[in-house]
């Protein structure tokens, strides 16, 4: 068996700042046909002090930028809840179209008809995907769906003319639903999952009450379990006259599977960048859409797309919407490429979730002896382990994960979910064939019988990349976050 | 499917290992009443000769360059993007990573974003700059939230000329957590009126933008100063940072908190997104800052090397404590700015920027030899305000049908400036262009 990980000329490359000389240009600037105006000197600066490079120095610097980093398509990247599927290449080709890439926002919508019609049929295919009835493109990454959604509830209640102050948050929850339930002034209170790793109706029973305005769940849950007793809780949330948001990061396993609106959630958000294969791009952008029931439509941020007998608009006119998200109408070229796949795949969507459950029940059952099982049941489209069985040798999750990327993968997602200590969380998605996956089995079994034969091998790993294990204390410790001296 | 790899042996054999006996049989945990009771309908798949079909006649409808010329900025700028950028942004390595939370294999991200950092901070005369935020809008909003922190007060005063779309954005995240917005109205000249801010106290912040919607260049010393006065802090945002090259950075003028859209640079207008979320600080504010941060450090080799920072400020580690939900924000965006920066360089911004000026003070004079009026004094960069005559709107539907988007009419942004246009000239108008349609707006 031959793992992909390997060595191979690796360049130096210093930092844009230590290039260049005065004079060089990278650019060709358009002839000068007017002439040189009159100028308020006491208004006048200096300019950015920024290098002067040619074209061939500014290609060469980010070519070998770019060789130093892992993508997917460089390879598998098992990343946990981040669903690192393959990302399609004619969406790209989409998004560029000059027709969309060059189109300004405030076009008036006489002339901007087609990517109306583009994201006015993106809306529907999404509330038919998850079974809501109405959906906002506007958000520009999960967390500001997840904020989106705690305005909707904060709107919902002020409607009702009913104050309240805190929300239901499982101890599985992504960090960003917290964060985003404070930002909208709601204190999280927080529910531990049960020993099946999904919320039990009378632990959210015990804490819901006329205070909460309601729960935010991911389902399936971050422990890649489905919450199974979803429906119970809803109807205990609904009783109190509270709302359920589910958080969508782990809709690809459920794709024309379960229906949000069946389980009696109100609010939901997805991830384009995730389900729905837009490129993350190395930390963005991404897109969150969020969709609602009915009863919620009045309050999803404006403007909204109209539509009268084929011709499409833009309306402001929802005196009861939340109000505004992003400076225009969302992420609209993550959006045509999420609208691309969506076309390219159709019903077969099930598919890719069948295959994306398939591949990680396939990870979980070869390697369930080699690493220590969270939860020793059957998952969805991710599975966590833990470094439990390599306390005797001295390593850890941390040391396993940077072991594996001399073998030429990107490690799984580490220490999260927080229930889980020293957790691994594998999500393979359905773009993974077996071949590739009985090589991510094998180098991981290889990892864990060095683990126990040479540790030192992972404790000083990774061995082969670019640099070695980076001092990460250090660098919170004295901040140097630009060239040039400290902070 | 092309994208989906597994043969039925494959699935099969993968059914066998795990010990069940079909695909369905994977999803006996989801409850029965929980299921779909339908099939999905969607439209069936379409083949890649299809999907170009379908999807090239949407963009086809668009009114775009070369056959539109479209005199509109307001926050989103037609400017020329090198050849190059598109080779190095279709790097997959760049494109299709995650965030680098492993950063031994991501130091091509994280250079690229601390260079990135380097250049915002430079630019905007301000000590640091973070990897990110969504849009200038969100970036704006953040900014608010931080000086709220920084002070502990819940107050805020924003200028009227700061752009409607954003101030709606703020409006929208301050709001329910029970902020106090104030508005600052503006004067005769085309900039902030502040005087109603004397001696005002329990002030978070006062936030000004420059150039300001209307394209007037804010007097940001006056307002640091004011500031500084009365203990409040100063945030500028801005929508065109394009004009740093030629006019006083924020930062020299004493801003606390930068913050705005980075589109201009290198990145495709897109209808309005993804942008790029500038936002820069004074570093004795570091911690208090929303957002991925990339700092330098070495490995155990004592090689140097970047990572992810000062993450105790972020919700993956913080929750409900974080200085800011964001996670995923605008990195590749990022990047394209970088690049765009590094192949403009100091003397290219400067060269690039005059010429924006220059060729908006060329289409102001011609208009003002047509006869129609420049309302507001200050200075402008590469978009100003018109007042056309009565009517004005039969004229603006005439000139789209002759393909040119005349900017924006600013009545139903501000009610008393019906009849009036934001109009903007970048590099990627020609003198040509401008006389057609001020010979246009002649007839």
């Amino acid at each position: 068996m031959e793992f992909s990980g390997s060595t191979g000329l690796v360049l130096n490359e210093p930092l844009l700042f230590e290039k260049g000389k005065k004079g060089r240009s990278g650019i060709s600037l358009p002839r000068r046909d007017v002439d040189f105006a009159e100028l308020d000197e006491a208004l006048k600066g200096d300019g950015p002090d920024f290098p002067d490079l040619c074209e061939v120095e500014v290609v060469r610097h980010y070519t070998r930028l770019s060789t130093w980093n892992f993508g997917i398509d460089t390879g598998m990247y098992p990343l946990g809840s981040c669903t690192m599927k393959y990302n399609p290449k004619i969406n790209e080709k989409q998004a560029a179209l000059p027709g969309f890439a060059g189109a300004h926002p405030l076009l008036p919508s006489v002339l901007s008809q087609g990517v109306l019609k583009l994201m006015f049929e993106l809306e529907s295919l999404l509330a038919e995907i998850t079974g809501m009835d109405a959906v906002s493109l506007q958000p520009s990454a999960g967390a500001q769906g997840e904020l989106t959604g705690m305005l909707l509830f904060h709107a919902y209640h002020k409607h009702n003319k009913s104050s309240r102050s805190k929300v239901i948050v499982p101890d599985t929850a992504h960090g960003t639903n917290p964060a985003s339930a404070a930002l909208c002034g709601y204190s999280p209170v927080c529910v531990k999952s049960n020993d099946r790793g999904v919320l039990a109706a009378d632990a959210v029973a015990e804490v819901m009450d006329d205070e909460t305005a309601g729960i935010m769940v991911t389902n399936p849950n971050t422990l890649g379990f489905f919450e199974e007793n979803i429906k119970e809780i809803a109807r205990i949330v609904h009783a109190k006259d509270g709302l359920v948001y589910a958080d969508g990061a782990n809709m690809n396993a459920i794709l024309g599977i379960a229906s949000m609106a069946e389980l009696g959630v109100d609010i939901l958000h997805l991830n384009l960048h995730k389900t729905f294969s837009t490129p993350h791009g190395g930390g963005g952008p991404g897109a969150g859409p969020v969709c609602v029931r009915k009863h919620l439509e009045p309050f999803l941020p404006a403007p909204r797309i109209l539509a009268d007998d084929g011709k499409y608009s833009l309306s402001y006119d929802f005196p009861s919407s939340i109000g505004k998200l992003h400076a225009f109408y969302g992420n609209t070229g993550v959006l045509i490429r999420a609208y691309s796949y969506i076309r390219s795949l159709g019903p077969e969507l099930k598919k890719v979730s069948q295959l994306a459950v398939l591949n990680a029940n396939y990870i979980r059952e070869k390697l369930k002896h080699t690493l220590h099982l969270a939860y020793d049941r059957p998952c969805m489209h991710e599975c966590v382990f833990s470094d439990k069985l390599q306390a005797s040798s001295k390593t850890t999750t941390l040391d396993m994960a940077k072991r594996l990327i001399d073998f030429g993968f990107h490690p799984p997602t580490i220490y999260f979910p927080l229930v889980v200590p020293g957790a691994i969380m594998i999500e393979p998605t359905e773009t993974e064939c077996k071949e590739e996956l009985d090589l991510f089995i094998e180098a991981f079994k290889a990892v864990v019988k060095e683990a126990g034969e040479h540790p030192e091998l992972l404790h000083d790993a990774p061995w082969r990349p670019k640099v070695r294990r980076l001092d990460e204390t250090g660098a919170a410790r004295n901040p140097r976050l630009t060239c040039g001296g400290g902070a | 499917m092309r994208y989906l790899p597994h043969t039925e042996e494959d699935v099969a054999e993968m059914l066998q290992v795990i010990g069940v006996s079909s695909l369905e049989d994977l999803f006996s945990s989801i409850p029965e009443d929980c299921r779909r009771k339908t099939g999905l309908r969607l439209p069936d798949p379409a083949t890649e000769w299809e999907l170009n079909d379908i999807i090239s006649a949407l963009a086809q409808s668009m009114a775009v360059a070369p056959a539109y010329k479209v005199f509109l900025g307001a926050g989103s700028y037609e400017h020329y993007i090198p050849a190059s950028m598109s080779y190095l942004l279709g790097r997959s390595e760049f494109s299709t990573s995650y965030t680098p939370y492993q950063p031994e294999i991501s130091q091509g991200t994280l250079q690229a974003i601390f260079e990135y950092q380097t250049f915002v901070a430079s630019l905007l005369g301000m000590d640091v700059a973070n990897a990110s935020l969504y849009d200038g809008a969100s970036a704006l909003a953040e900014a608010l939230l931080m000086a709220a922190r920084v002070m502990g007060l819940k107050k805020v005063a924003i200028s009227s000329l700061i752009h409607p779309l954003y101030r709606h954005v703020v409006h929208t995240y301050l709001e329910p957590a029970g902020f106090e917005i104030i508005e600052l109205p503006y004067s005769a000249d085309g900039r902030t009126d502040i005087s109603g801010l004397d001696g005002m106290e329990g002030l978070a912040g006062i936030a000004v933008q420059s150039p300001n919607f209307f394209g007037c260049v804010e007097d940001i010393a006056a307002v640091s100063t004011l500031a500084r006065a009365i203990r409040t802090l100063t945030i500028v945002s801005f929508n065109e940072p394009l004009a740093y090259g030629l006019y006083k950075n924020p930062g020299s003028q004493g801003a606390d908190i930068c913050c705005g859209e980075g589109q201009s640079f290198g990145i495709s207008q897109s209808f309005g997104g993804p942008g790029l979320g500038m936002f820069a600080c004074r570093k004795q504010h570091i911690r208090s800052m929303p957002g991925r941060l990339v700092g330098k450090t070495v490995d155990i080799e004592g090689k140097p090397g970047f990572v992810l920072t000062l993450a105790t400020r972020e919700q993956h580690i913080r929750r409900e404590k974080a200085t800011s939900n964001i996670c995923t924000n605008s990195s590749l965006c990022a990047v394209a700015s970088a690049m765009y920066m590094a192949s403009l360089g100091g003397s290219g911004l400067r060269e690039l920027a005059r010429l924006n000026y220059d060729k908006s003070e060329y289409f102001k004079s011609e208009l003002r030899n047509a006869g129609f009026k420049i309302p507001f004094a200050t200075s402008t960069f590469n978009e100003f305000v018109v007042e056309f005559s009565p009517g004005f709107e039969a004229v603006y539907k005439r000139l789209l049908d002759l393909k040119i988007v005349a900017g924006l009419p600013l009545g139903s942004f501000y009610n008393e400036l019906s009849d009036h246009c934001l109009l903007c000239v970048t590099e990627t108008k020609s003198r040509q262009d401008i006389d057609a349609l001020v010979a246009e707006l002649r007839r």
